[in-house]
């Protein structure tokens, strides 16, 4: 397939027809073009995502004011407790400050947070320029810890140090410098971390749900809904499960190196993925009760969904879908849960998606699909055109391009405006879907 | 959080929460998308490039186009010359815009990239262009890097052929293109030949015809930009925002510059009618006139329900003075009046307005945050809030009505095609605040007190 005029020479490599010659080696995980109308974002923003949900810690982004006030509550996940982390703190760097180093008003910053709302932990990002200037962010990090007696965790994340994975091991290092120091010779629990789900629209509840009427105990949740002192007792689980693969399997290694606790992949994405996590997570507990309580529980959900999926099924079986997400993992439960609505993945793309990702995209997908890394707009609109797909899965950035084009639109970023894991997120993903595709506005639209 | 501010307030100097302003290169990226054919380029990490464009499309809900240098550790090592030249090469490529606008980032100045070098070495076909200005985040705001871009498309394109043309020029502030729609209406309606910069109305409210185009119709044209050199006067609308640009102007091309308030409620835009007036030498036609004298009759009808009650504006420094004018217009006291963008011409301006209708214990302060805002409010309340979204915290903690306006509005739909300013602005402005005041009467009343003619 050619794409004269729209691909830039560049680009090809990252662009991968299933079908076509050139086996099956996508070019992935690599810098983005100069030049490139990419969807990417930097690693601060990477360590931000991953962080940001920690409820009761304070946040505080050293550098000039846009990198705060870019971040500041966009996430989307809930909090059963605090609301710390919905506000904004920065140390807002001025002209002055660059030239003369920013260390000064770092430390002033974090006194003034320690003195006027006692924090239990503080994050210090540090963004581009800071390391540019010179600032030693970790020894003001290490002063303030001796002199307030709390946690103060420099997240070191330059934008320009790679993309959005590099600073998601940022975060995954800053989580283990906190919990590395919990207290010792606490006992082992029987219990899991949950680790890479983000609490969007309260998903991290549902998971949690499903996991304590299977008799499993939740002992920390990373980093949905939480709490300073919940994750110091990550160190005790016995099993760590990760859902967002791309941006906590880093964490998962390291605890399993450090901790010695082993670690699932799972997904809550759809219903073969959701049900099948379910099983793995008490067998790989050995725990054999909640192993047949997961049976009862997937036979009842399951059950209760059957008439929706058979409806939807006859409503759009072969409609068409595009999806661009940010990681791999959710790419893949996606085209299933597509596949279990009876619809066909025609485009499918991840910004920061990994090898062993692309090549399980690749035995999903039928002949023909396009997969592609770091897509750019034009790329995007080229193929969800070719292809004809009806809906656009992805975020913010692609939600006006898919209206523009006139393709009905998921958000399964963080701004979902539903749950979107779980059974009941199977429920809803089919009624948004449903929502847009038959919006009545389309038949307006010339 | 909601209510975890408090309401003691302790000295800060350091740290800045909840901030009312952002960095300057997203003003530069907005400013860039309103000229026709231009790819906004920033020259930096990844990352601002992404955040500009989200932020921008969650207020426009229209996509916002840009291309970024994607710095490397190599690049903050040894400088972004080469993938800027790489990014240039790559955008005419494949993009094919008419002109790439050029902003900096933080990185890119502190490590000390000479970009006006780096396009003086490029190679560029004839017919295209590739212009630059130098934001850096750690200056002044985005309002700061608005200004700094339009000044920038003028230092590279405008020329003076020693010819007038007989133009106006009109620099609109850091405003909707629901407002700059609505400044080409009155400027037709005054029938001036105008040129104005930026102009983001047909690009960020630009229709859903079925497809995708990267360049809409609308933005101001490089021809119109070369032109104002030729044009014997500029208005910049927004004084804390449009000088430098007009300064620029005058500088290149010796074209005389006003600066006016942006025209946000009765004086402001009567003030920018006889402007036009006088540089056209025309009469202000009946139609204008009919939509003076409706403001008045609606601000007459309705003023039991606004007069005297006490209102916190959040926001943009020549926006902000504009709501502050029509507010105190209205009768109402504009308790607290707060911009992020640092500049003490703000807090004169609007102690200026404060003295001028001798409204007392009202508080203006330039470089102030939401966290301030909120303590002050927990301090001494307020009936009302004018702002942008990151208000609604407040609201919903303190259970005070919001009525958007500004930016960025990320919560809500249409504002971006609606105006601000001129009287029809005005009139669109007094019918939030009112609906916003009596939807709130509506919700505590008595059932008793629940009045069906108000």
């Amino acid at each position: 397939m050619k794409a004269q005029g729209v691909l830039l020479e560049e680009r090809r490599n990252f662009i991968h027809h299933k079908g076509s010659c050139g086996g099956n080696t996508i070019q992935c995980d690599t810098e983005s073009v100069s030049g490139a109308v990419s969807q990417r974002a930097c690693v601060y923003c990477g360590a931000r995502v991953v962080l940001n949900p920690i409820t009761d810690a304070f946040h505080i982004v050293h550098g000039p004011i846009g990198c705060a006030s870019y971040t500041w509550d966009i996430r989307g996940s809930l909090s059963s407790g605090a609301e710390w982390y919905r506000n904004s703190f920065s140390t807002d760097l001025t002209e002055q400050d660059v030239i003369f180093g920013g260390e000064k008003r770092l430390w002033e910053a974090l006194e003034e947070v320690a003195r006027a709302h006692a924090p239990k932990v503080i994050f210090v990002y540090a963004t581009c320029i800071v390391g540019v200037i010179g600032d030693d962010v970790r020894a003001v990090c290490k002063k303030a810890e001796e002199k307030f007696g709390i946690r103060v965790i420099p997240v070191m994340a330059p934008g320009f140090a790679g993309h959005k994975a590099i600073g998601y091991r940022m975060a995954c290092n800053a989580i283990m410098e906190l919990i590395s120091k919990a207290p010792a010779g606490r006992k082992r629990r029987k219990g899991v971390n949950i680790l890479g789900d983000f609490n969007l629209a309260g998903e991290m509840w549902i998971i949690k749900n499903y996991l304590e009427e299977m008799g499993i105990e939740v002992v920390s949740k990373i980093t949905g809904d939480a709490s300073c002192d919940e994750l110091m007792h990550a160190p005790e689980a016995s099993l760590n499960i990760v859902q967002c693969a791309g941006s906590m399997t880093y964490l998962a290694k390291r605890m399993e190196e450090d901790m010695g606790i082993p670690y699932i992949k799972v997904s809550f994405f759809g219903l073969e993925d959701t049900a099948q996590s379910l099983l793995n997570i008490a067998q790989a507990l050995g725990d054999g009760e909640a192993e047949s309580r997961a049976h009862l529980l997937i036979a009842r959900e399951t059950h209760e969904l059957k008439d929706l999926i058979q409806k939807s099924k006859e409503a759009l079986s072969g409609k068409r879908a595009a999806i661009y997400v940010g990681g791999g993992f959710k790419a893949i439960s996606l085209i299933k849960q597509f596949r279990e609505i009876g619809m066909e993945t025609v485009v499918v793309g991840t910004q920061t998606g990994k090898k062993e990702d692309y090549d399980i995209i690749h035995l999903l997908v039928n002949e023909g699909t396009v997969v592609l890394d770091d897509a750019n707009p034009a790329e995007l609109e080229h193929f969800i055109k070719e292809k004809q797909a009806h809906i656009l899965v992805g975020g913010v950035k692609e939600r006006p391009l898919a209206y523009k084009l006139g393709v009905a639109f998921l958000d399964h970023n963080h701004e979902r405006r539903h749950p979107l894991a779980g059974f009941v997120g199977i429920k809803n993903f089919i009624k948004e879907i449903n929502l847009s595709v038959n919006s009545p506005v389309w038949q307006y639209v010339r | 959080m909601l209510n975890l501010t408090p309401k003691e307030i302790t000295e800060r100097s350091a740290l800045r929460i909840n901030p009312a302003k952002t960095c300057q290169p997203v003003g530069a990226m907005y400013a860039a998308l309103g000229v026709h054919r231009c790819m906004p380029h920033s020259h930096g990490s990844q990352g601002c490039c992404s955040y500009h464009r989200t932020y921008l499309t969650r207020h426009f809900k229209d996509p916002a186009i840009a291309s970024s240098s994607s710095f490397t550790e190599g690049a903050s090592v040894f400088g972004g010359g080469s993938n800027l030249k790489t990014a240039v090469k790559n955008i005419f490529d494949i993009y094919k815009p008419d002109i790439i606008a050029v902003h900096t980032t933080c990185l890119s100045e502190t490590i000390g990239d000479d970009v006006g070098a780096f396009i003086q070495d490029m190679d560029i076909e004839d017919g295209k262009y590739v212009v630059h200005c130098h934001t850096p985040s750690y200056v002044g705001s985005h309002i700061t890097g608005y200004g700094n871009m339009i000044a920038g498309f003028i230092k590279y394109l405008s020329k003076s052929t020693g010819k007038s043309n007989g133009r106006l020029n009109v620099i609109p502030g850091f405003v909707n293109p629901g407002d700059m729609r609505e400044l080409k209406r009155i400027l037709e309606l005054m029938n001036i030949n105008f040129i104005m910069l930026p102009d983001t109305s047909g690009v960020l409210d630009a229709p859903m015809l079925g497809s995708y185009v990267m360049y809409p119709p609308g933005g101001t044209t490089i021809e119109n930009i070369e032109a104002m050199g030729d044009s014997p006067l500029t208005l910049a609308l927004g004084e804390l925002t449009c000088e430098t640009p007009a300064n620029e102007l005058k500088r290149k091309c010796g074209v005389d510059y006003k600066c006016l308030p942006l025209p946000m409620g009765v004086e402001a835009t009567d003030q920018f009618l006889m402007e036009l007036s006088s540089f056209s030498g025309r009469e202000i036609p009946y139609a204008l006139e009919e939509e003076r004298g409706q403001l008045m009759d609606i601000l007459l009808d309705a003023y039991p329900y606004f007069h005297g009650r006490k209102v916190a504006i959040y926001g943009d420094p020549d926006t902000v003075l504009g709501i502050t004018s029509l507010v105190l217009e209205m009768g109402m006291i504009p308790k607290y009046v707060i911009t992020g963008t640092p500049g003490e011409a703000f807090t004169e301006k609007a102690e200026e307005m404060f003295a001028r209708y001798e409204v007392t214990d009202c508080k203006a302060k330039a470089s102030a945050d939401l966290f301030e805002l909120h303590q002050w409010i927990k301090n001494e309340r307020v009936d009302l809030l004018i702002g942008g979204s990151h208000g609604k915290q407040i609201a919903k903690a303190e259970d005070i009505p919001i009525v958007r306006a500004g930016f960025p509005i990320l919560d809500r739909y249409v504002h971006s095609y609606m105006p601000l300013v001129g009287y029809r602005g005005a009139i669109r402005l007094v019918e939030l605040i009112l609906n916003a005041l009596m939807d709130r009467q509506d919700r505590d009343c008595a059932d008793e007190d629940l009045e069906m003619v108000m």
